[in-house]
């Protein structure tokens, strides 16, 4: 629910600032769902990395770009009317889905006893099924570092 | 065992995409956009760990951290790119960037 409601503030804020903090309160409940679900480790991924780093790097730049001039104006584009058509069929579809759903039982995996925590079960899964994917996310993210760097930079040599 | 069903956790997560999705279309500032974007891909997450929930299995857990790094990826890039576009134009109106249209 707080996350619904935080999630709309986000969206409909005229100042951009203002919509960074809702969208720090959005992820805080979403690990608190992740809690929920039983994923302990997310959960703290989910403040270190979201909360912690990528929540500071936007307040960063929105303050580096903050414009006098886009709070005046009008904070949505020209095309709000159909977008919100768009989006409204989409949201019915969704629920439509689900709601057909519900009755349907999916085969049930026997659960499996739970004698390791869960970061430990989630590292046992990374390294040994998922080895290559984490390798490829590794290059990723130096990728991505390189490329945020160079687009950053003033001018290129 | 498990006191709220999966249903919720779909329904939450099918909310919080479709406010994601609002966000992406109707806003000018581009900063928002973005904003947005993490907004989906947490709705995503919310996803991928009720059905691992559901199927008592961890690999949903593993794509769901994927998904958290792609998003901290994309985060860089894409403000590094606000940067770039910011210094050059002046604007972070998603509708003044019209240098493809003519």
């Amino acid at each position: 629910m707080v996350a619904l409601i935080s999630a709309v503030l986000v969206i409909t804020r005229r100042n951009a600032v203002h919509s960074v903090i809702w969208l720090i309160v959005t992820l805080l409940s979403v690990g608190g769902i992740y809690l929920l679900l039983h994923a302990e480790f997310l959960f703290a991924v989910q403040i270190i990395l979201y909360v912690g780093g990528i929540m500071v790097l936007f307040l960063f730049v929105v303050m580096l770009v903050n414009l006098d001039v886009a709070v005046r104006q009008s904070p949505f584009s020209r095309q709000w009317l159909l977008a919100l058509g768009t989006v409204l069929v989409l949201l019915l579809e969704l629920a439509y889905g689900i709601y057909r759903g519900q009755g349907l039982r999916l085969p049930q995996v026997a659960p499996v006893v739970e004698a390791q925590g869960n970061t430990q079960a989630l590292a046992g899964a990374l390294y040994q099924n998922y080895m290559l994917p984490v390798e490829i996310a590794s290059l990723l993210l130096l990728v991505a570092m390189v490329g945020a760097v160079i687009m950053a930079k003033r001018k290129i040599e | 065992m498990n006191p709220i069903p999966t249903e919720w956790y779909l329904f939450l997560g099918g909310g919080l995409f479709t406010i994601g999705v609002i966000g992406v279309l109707t806003r000018r500032n581009v900063l928002v956009i973005l904003m947005s974007i993490e907004i989906i891909l947490n709705a995503v997450n919310i996803n991928l760990l009720a059905f691992a929930k559901y199927f008592q299995s961890v690999d949903g857990q593993v794509f769901a951290l994927f998904v958290i790094t792609d998003a901290a990826a994309e985060a860089a890039v894409g403000l590094g790119l606000i940067i770039a576009l910011f210094r050059n134009k002046e604007t972070v109106n998603a509708d003044e960037i019209d240098l493809l249209k003519w």
